[in-house]
């Protein structure tokens, strides 16, 4: 037991000497959740909008000015060319092309019904399906305030069968930060332990001085959590880090219980870092890590529903993220910052990750104890 | 004094399609300082290996104090004191965390055994606070013997630790290796060089995974039971070329700036050798006849 603790004496002063560790300790998350956060939102601010108005009646101007009065929306050119308007799209210049045809105005009067033309730039699906939605939306609106016009009955108007009203839960403003940053404390906190924990074992096989650590009395196991176990305090640290930031400077929502959240950490960590452990065993230069451990990144940060909900992704695929580690600490960090969940609600993901956890880390050991 | 300490029986490790020892023996008594001794490649780093409990043998079987080498690895660790033959210690630690953390790890403090290391720590000491990775060549290794020493251990390994040091360096390394010796402690050592030989008690002469003579220096040297010359001129390569060509001479050898010749009817009239000579237009010729050494020895034997 005293072993351990000179061990993990040394492995912290090695730590803290290293010149790039503090930096990234401590840069990583204000620079990783300050970008991120601002730049990795899915909210249109400013959708290029080029109108061929050919109607150029008192409506269709109405209209393009309900457009154009849109915070949403910027009118990067008008013409009556249709050919002009695709080279805007092809250029960039402009993400979606409205166009009016000849007696919008006068079908709309005469036969109640007219017909507009959206084309939008597809280009990114993702985008252009919210521009589809926010497109949709202001123009449903001016159909309403049209009836109001066209009808000279005002209480027609008013009568609507069905009245929809959403309130979004949790997230009552769609705030899109508070939806990124839990995700981004995901990756942070995965980072550093993963990488880290292979980086730093395979250093020692690197520089050869696990050769003079198994000549000493040191045991296979104590060497592992003396690895381990810097990396599981660093990563606490971070995620407590992250989460102050988020408080003080996004004002993100911590609805559930902290401890929770952190208990949670702490058995996602047993998977991550052992999953680094397995990582050192399979690599013999820090460049082999880099490269298995981007690779096994880039598919559980992909898969782990950061940017996409998982419930969207084919079923074979969110079979396959029964083995993503990264989808369950999503899920969960989420559920408890935001909704306030409870141990009963999370205790699916925290025992499966619990089993995997220990089976990782047995799978782990057992390589080791096979190569080194 | 007899008392054996190290005993190792048909030792044979393979690594994929090399056999890198191929059945080796030998036992090192209590207090010896014995020397593997051969080129690069020849498997003392394989041998060292498994004995210092890092790799298991294919075949064959190896005992320190009694204790097997892949039974009982743990009490062994406890005992031997290993030097690799890379620098292994930890470059961001300072001198002194170094041999902190390599004293704690045993079980044991700087101070205890202060003793052992006192005369080698002393040269170092100076610079404890600085890191090792920034010590110079023969720091480093006085650093990595106090490291090996620290827990005082009944057995020291030691990997070519004088490759790629200095002469001066070397020098001093052997003359604290004979002091560990008088201090009872039991020593094994891997060289390449031949002329370190002579400093052992007895020696190993290893070539391609096989021992092919065990004993003291001088009695291999004695049982080289030929006459041995060396000869120079002013041109050493073609002198080593026209002596291949005469019909009387068995091994020619080239050894710094001398060449070492046998001859095959063992007795060789050396004026005529040198008019010879003369005859192929060499010029300063010198010859002696000389007392073989290791190198010597060990050429004799690769060549049978």
């Amino acid at each position: 037991m005293k072993k351990i603790l000179y061990i993990l004496q040394k492995e912290f002063t090695q730590i803290f000497r290293d010149k790039t560790m503090l930096p990234m300790i401590f840069g990583v998350p204000i620079i990783q959740l300050v970008v991120l956060v601002h730049a990795a939102t899915l909210e249109m601010k400013s959708i290029d909008m080029y109108v061929i108005d050919k109607d150029l009646s008192s409506l269709s101007t109405k209209l393009v000015n309900k457009f154009e009065g849109s915070p949403f929306y910027t009118i990067s050119g008008k013409s009556f060319s249709i050919t002009e308007a695709n080279k805007e799209i092809e250029n960039n210049k402009a993400d979606v092309i409205l166009h009016i045809p000849y007696g919008f105005e006068r079908d709309l009067i005469r036969e109640k019904s007219s017909e507009i033309q959206l084309q939008i730039d597809g280009i990114n699906g993702t985008a252009a399906s919210l521009i589809n939605a926010y497109s949709t939306s202001v123009i449903s609106d001016f159909n309403k305030d049209i009836v109001v016009e066209l009808t000279q009955m005002p209480q027609l108007a008013k009568i609507e069968p069905i009245a929809i009203q959403t309130s979004y839960w949790y997230n009552p403003e769609l705030n899109y930060k508070t939806y990124m940053l839990p995700g981004i404390l995901v990756i942070l906190v995965s980072i550093i332990s993963l990488f880290m924990t292979a980086m730093n074992i395979v250093r020692e096989k690197e520089m050869g001085t696990i050769e003079q650590i198994n000549v000493t009395p040191i045991r296979k196991h104590e060497f592992i959590i003396g690895k381990l176990v810097p990396f599981m305090i660093i990563a606490l640290f971070e995620l407590a880090f992250g989460l102050t930031i988020g408080k003080l400077f996004f004002h993100i929502p911590i609805v559930g219980n902290v401890g929770l959240l952190f208990g949670f950490t702490l058995v996602y960590l047993l998977v991550v870092l052992s999953l680094g452990l397995l990582i050192s065993t399979l690599a013999s230069t820090q460049q082999q890590v880099m490269f298995i451990s981007f690779f096994f990144m880039l598919v559980f940060i992909l898969m782990s529903g950061i940017f996409t909900p998982t419930e969207s992704m084919p079923l074979w695929a969110q079979k396959v993220n029964i083995i993503n580690p990264f989808y369950y600490f999503m899920r969960v960090i989420r559920m408890i910052l935001l909704k306030g969940s409870e141990f009963w609600d999370i205790s699916r993901e925290f025992f499966s990750l619990l089993i995997y956890g220990t089976l990782m880390l047995g799978l782990a050991v057992w390589r080791y104890r096979k190569v080194a | 004094m007899n008392e054996i300490a190290v005993e190792v029986k048909g030792l044979k490790k393979s690594y994929d399609k090399v056999d890198a020892v191929k059945g080796v023996s030998f036992s090192v008594s209590k207090g010896e300082l014995f020397g593997l001794i051969g080129p690069d490649g020849a498997g003392k780093t394989s041998i060292l290996r498994i004995l210092t409990t890092l790799i298991l043998p294919n075949e064959g079987s190896a005992n320190i104090l009694g204790y097997d080498v892949v039974k009982d690895y743990k009490k062994i660790r406890n005992n031997i004191g290993y030097m690799p033959q890379r620098f292994s210690l930890y470059q961001d630690l300072s001198v002194e965390e170094n041999l902190e953390f390599f004293a704690q790890v045993f079980g044991t403090t700087v101070k205890e055994n202060y003793d052992l290391i006192k005369d080698i720590y002393i040269q170092i000491e100076p610079f404890k606070n600085r890191l090792a990775g920034k010590l110079s060549g023969g720091m480093k290794q006085k650093l990595a013997l106090c490291c090996a020493l620290i827990h005082s251990p009944d057995i020291l390994i030691l990997d070519e630790p004088t490759t790629g040091v200095d002469a001066v360096s070397r020098k001093e390394f052997w003359e604290m290796l004979i002091r560990l010796k008088l201090k009872g402690i039991t020593i094994i050592v891997s060289t390449p060089y031949m002329d370190e030989a002579n400093l052992c008690d007895r020696v190993a002469l290893i070539q391609n995974g096989t021992i092919m003579k065990i004993d003291k220096p001088a009695s291999i040297t004695s049982e080289f039971g030929r006459m041995l010359w060396a000869i120079k001129s002013e041109n050493i390569y073609k002198l080593i070329q026209d002596l291949r060509q005469f019909e009387f001479i068995d091994t020619v050898y080239p050894f710094g700036e001398f060449i070492h010749i046998t001859s095959k009817s063992n007795n060789m009239d050396t004026n005529s050798l040198i008019s010879l000579l003369k005859g192929n237009n060499h010029s300063k010729i010198e010859i002696l006849e000389i007392q073989p050494n290791i190198e010597d020895c060990f050429m004799a034997l690769m060549n049978n």
